[in-house]
């Protein structure tokens, strides 16, 4: 019984050919890597196969029938699991309740059959080594096991083939190893797994066939033996790529930005930065590491006022800047990317041109008095679209219709555009192209070499290896140690995981 | 570095646009695609109110049994009958159109209110109450200050702006402060604003002398808004001040920094907060202008129609019709201008179309209702008449980094 994809078409309204005589198949027992930048067309993809969107030709065959997939129930009903990169539960429901919802064994007069319930999870989860406790509520377990909750979700609805959707990218270092596990047990039990991921290791590590998409096409197969990350790289993005940033070493100058025994709560009042003490000078790139919910966000936010601070001090040169409001630290000369760009570093329904004034709207010559300069604004806009190689069919489109790595280039333009003293970039690069985060990297070391500290804050260990200059480690809400960048990777892990070196 | 070009693989496909706040910079908009769907919208509801005359009439529904052919001549006649009547009772003569215009009149004003509220992203619901506070506020002016006109008037409406604007602004403030939604505090704000009303016009130096039910005593001469076109006419300069405020608002919210930062905290707050807009600040400023573009309303309903007093039905029901012109005209302060002739059209039309053809002025509800229904799914109309629209995105439940 296998799954084959067979010269699936998919063109958006709009004529972007979204997928272009793609085929892809499954047999049982197998983990397929479906591996691709973003805008590649593997999203398009398993939502065809998932019933979401309708494939305008080709067929998808399970065990030599061909299936019409109108709905996700269709495809549920076929088979067909998927796990959702954002996971579609509901908080305030326990796990038990999760997992049936939508087909909730009923006795007497309608009643949920709670106890059935409990039973189906508790079975699924000795059988598969899923380990939840049934009755915790959602928002009270940890990402990971919310993750496995959802794979018990698909289990119980008997699906055959599971699709993963960037499965690890919520996940800490020894989450992704027990799910490595998980799929393992999957694979045992003879379900065939499509894996979507961009992270080239994970799918060298998991995968049984590697297939490889890039624009709209399958460009190319591997098998993970024979092949490696350079030459998956390559593949992907189309072109040879550097996977490495190339710079010189840092030249540091006089102190700018100085962090003294931070604390900061997060939105439960817990307290999320936990008395944590570091320098940034001129001219060097400090990168803040550690797995994701450690405190990163908080951090920043506390740093460019956007979160209040207990205590502790922050420090511009001589200026102090404790919970000192955005606008005040745009005009001391702050570049700040945000963590999340569609939810804070953009206005999405603005238009590039807007967008790009997003934080300078109110000076000159953008604007006189409470007057907007239009002409000198689009101008502006225009040189830094082309300065910045910002792909877009004009300045006056929503800012919502470019990719993601175009997105992030507009905020990247808006914010390297004038000379400031401190850059605080976090999470420059999440869920961009490589192309464009191969820029952004450029751009980061370019102000750098201008004589800006840089502040880069990444869930990504590779990418604050590959830009900084110093490395510290965040754990709970603490400094967990300082590294240089050519220190052990192990010897970083470790640290990230809370283990003093 | 390498060289930086990326593949041309960035597929997302465009985006579905809300069909209610859609935007609208004044940059390079096309005017002829945003006044199709209106207009498909309207000729539909005409079509369909068509059909409503046409079998609402008893006798011809029992004449259809025996004589199909003649009950068919007879609905013909009589939706044409009724159209006819509500094209020239609304721009048939010139008269018509003066009663069109003087009922679109308040609506522009309250409707640039509710619009500009719906650019900040506020639900404004308050437009009446704010406008019985702004007729409050230019009824004491009116009377109680004695000024030349060229001064009195001004005044007088200052005084609805003002009054307008406390009323709205208190909601705003409140929502700024504690965060309580301004759909609750506005809707709340109307029923206060109509008892106060109902209270403070029984109050002696307020109230009509000689009366008991609560009615303002009359507006000084100089502050009544003089006639347009004569004494026969009844619309007044209000109308173009009303039309120069459609132009204000539209250079508030296009060309001005404010409106920059009412659109981007409207659009996206979070947004608003990290480029530095004081975001409380702006939930209260466009509360307060919203306010006070209703007040201004509220103003020209005492100083510009007989017998220029104030009453608590003074609002009408134009606070209301307010929210619907501004969801016709889709927030842009020009669409507000179109929807409110043709709101105002309709009501002058339909007076006549209850007089001359026996259709009930009801119909005329109907049909701005379905008017609004087929704006706000604007999917219905595409369909109907195979309009290729922006196009939709699908529901998509795979997002992020895997394309």
């Amino acid at each position: 019984m296998a799954l084959v994809l067979e010269g699936i078409t998919k063109r958006f309204p709009g004529g972007v050919l979204a997928n272009d005589d793609v085929s892809l198949s499954v047999a049982p027992g197998e983990v397929v890597a479906l591996l691709g930048e973003n805008g590649a067309g593997k999203s398009t993809l398993m939502n065809i196969l998932y019933g979401l969107y309708s494939a305008d030709k080709g067929k998808i065959v399970i065990d030599g029938e061909e299936m019409s997939l109108g709905s996700s129930a269709d495809a549920i009903a076929a088979g067909i699991g998927m796990v959702h990169q954002h996971f579609m539960l509901v908080p305030v429901f326990t796990v038990t309740e999760n997992v049936v919802l939508g087909q909730e064994p009923t006795g007497f007069g309608g009643m949920i059959d709670r106890d059935a319930a409990r039973a189906t999870v508790m079975n699924i989860s000795e059988r598969y080594n899923l380990r939840v406790d049934p009755d915790a509520l959602i928002e009270n377990i940890s990402v990971g096991v919310q993750q496995r909750v959802e794979i018990i979700k698909v289990l119980d609805r008997e699906a055959q083939f599971v699709v993963f959707d960037e499965p690890t990218a919520v996940l800490t270092p020894q989450e992704v190893e027990e799910f490595f596990g998980i799929v393992e047990g999957l694979k045992a039990d003879g379900k065939g797994i499509v894996f979507i991921t961009h992270k080239l290791g994970e799918a060298i590590r998991v995968a049984d066939r590697i297939v490889v998409m890039r624009g709209g096409k399958v460009v190319g197969e591997a098998l993970p033996a024979e092949t490696t990350q350079q030459d998956l790289a390559n593949l992907m993005v189309g072109r040879s790529v550097d996977l490495t940033v190339t710079k010189a070493t840092a030249s540091p100058g006089e102190l700018v930005l100085e962090v003294r025994d931070l604390v900061v709560l997060d939105s439960r009042n817990v307290k999320a930065v936990d008395g944590v003490s570091f320098d940034v000078h001129a001219g060097e790139i400090v990168g803040i590491a550690g797995v994701q919910g450690n405190g990163q966000t908080e951090l920043i936010e506390g740093i460019t006022g956007l979160r209040p601070v207990m205590s502790g001090s922050v420090r511009l040169g001589h200026t102090d800047i404790t919970d000192a409001n955005p606008r005040d630290l745009h005009q001391l000369g702050v570049s700040h990317i945000p963590e999340d760009r569609q939810e804070s570093g953009l206005v999405l329904d603005f238009s590039v041109v807007e967008n790009m004034i997003l934080d300078s709207y109110y000076e000159q010559p953008f604007s006189r008095g409470v007057v907007m300069d239009w002409g000198a604004t689009r101008e502006m806009a225009k040189d830094l679209v082309k300065q910045y190689d910002v792909r877009t069919p004009g300045i006056d489109v929503p800012v919502s219709t470019l990719s993601g790595g175009n997105q992030q280039k507009v905020i990247v333009a808006r914010e390297f555009a004038r000379e400031v003293e401190l850059v605080i970039a976090a999470q420059p690069t999440r869920g961009i192209d490589v192309g464009s985060i191969e820029y952004i990297h450029s751009q980061i070391v370019a102000k750098r070499d201008a004589g800006a500290a840089v502040l880069v804050v990444s869930s990504e260990l590779d990418e604050v290896r590959a830009l900084a200059d110093r490395i510290i480690v965040l754990f709970h809400g603490k400094v967990a140690g300082e590294f240089a960048p050519d220190a052990e990777v192990t010897d970083i892990g470790l640290a990230m995981l809370g283990s003093a070196p | 570095m390498t060289d930086t070009r990326a593949p041309e693989s960035e597929a997302t496909p465009p985006p579905e646009r809300s069909p209610l706040m859609d935007r609208a910079t004044g940059i390079g908009t096309s005017v002829a695609r945003s006044l199709l769907l209106p207009t498909l919208a309207v000729v539909t509801a005409l079509i369909i109110g068509a059909f409503i005359i046409a079998f609402s009439d008893i006798e011809i529904l029992r004449l259809l049994f025996d004589d199909p052919g003649a009950a068919f001549g007879q609905m013909v006649a009589e939706v044409s009958a009724a159209y006819r009547a509500l094209f020239r009772g609304s721009v048939g003569s010139v008269n018509a159109l003066s009663e069109s215009l003087f009922a679109a009149t308040p609506l522009i004003l309250a409707g640039l209110g509710v619009a500009l509220g719906f650019r900040a992203g506020l639900f404004n619901i308050g437009a009446q109450g704010q406008m019985l506070m702004g007729g409050l506020a230019a009824t004491y002016v009116g009377i109680y200050v004695s000024l030349p006109g060229i001064v009195h008037i001004p005044l007088t409406l200052l005084a609805g702006l003002a009054g307008g604007m406390i009323w709205g602004g208190l909601a705003g403030l409140l929502k700024a402060r504690t965060g309580a939604h301004e759909v609750i505090t506005t809707i709340m704000g109307n029923f206060i604003a109509v008892f106060f009303m109902q209270w403070i016009l029984t109050t002696p130096g307020l109230q009509d002398p000689g009366r008991n039910n609560p009615v303002s005593a009359e507006l000084a001469e100089t502050a009544r808004l003089p006639r347009l076109f004569g004494a026969d006419y009844r619309v007044t300069i209000g109308l173009l001040i009303a039309i120069a405020f459609v132009f204000v608002v539209h250079w508030l919210l296009y060309r001005s920094s404010i409106g920059f930062e009412f659109r981007a905290v409207g659009s996206n707050p979070s947004a608003g907060r990290y480029a530095g807009m004081n975001v409380a600040v702006v939930v209260t400023l466009a509360m307060a202008l919203a306010g006070g573009l209703a007040g201004m309303a509220g103003a020209n309903q005492v100083m510009g129609l007989e017998p220029y007093k104030a009453s608590p039905a003074l609002a009408g029901a134009v606070g209301f019709d307010a929210i619907t012109v501004a969801l016709l005209g889709r927030s842009n302060p020009i669409g507000v201008l179109w929807a409110s002739l043709l709101f105002g059209a309709l009501a002058a039309g339909g007076r006549e179309m209850q007089g001359a053809a026996q259709v009930p002025i009801d119909l005329v509800v109907v049909l701005q209702a379905l008017i609004v229904i087929f704006v706000a799914a604007p999917g219905m109309i595409r369909t109907i008449y195979r309009v290729k629209g922006p196009d939709e995105k699908p529901t998509q439940l795979t997002t992020g980094w895997g394309s």
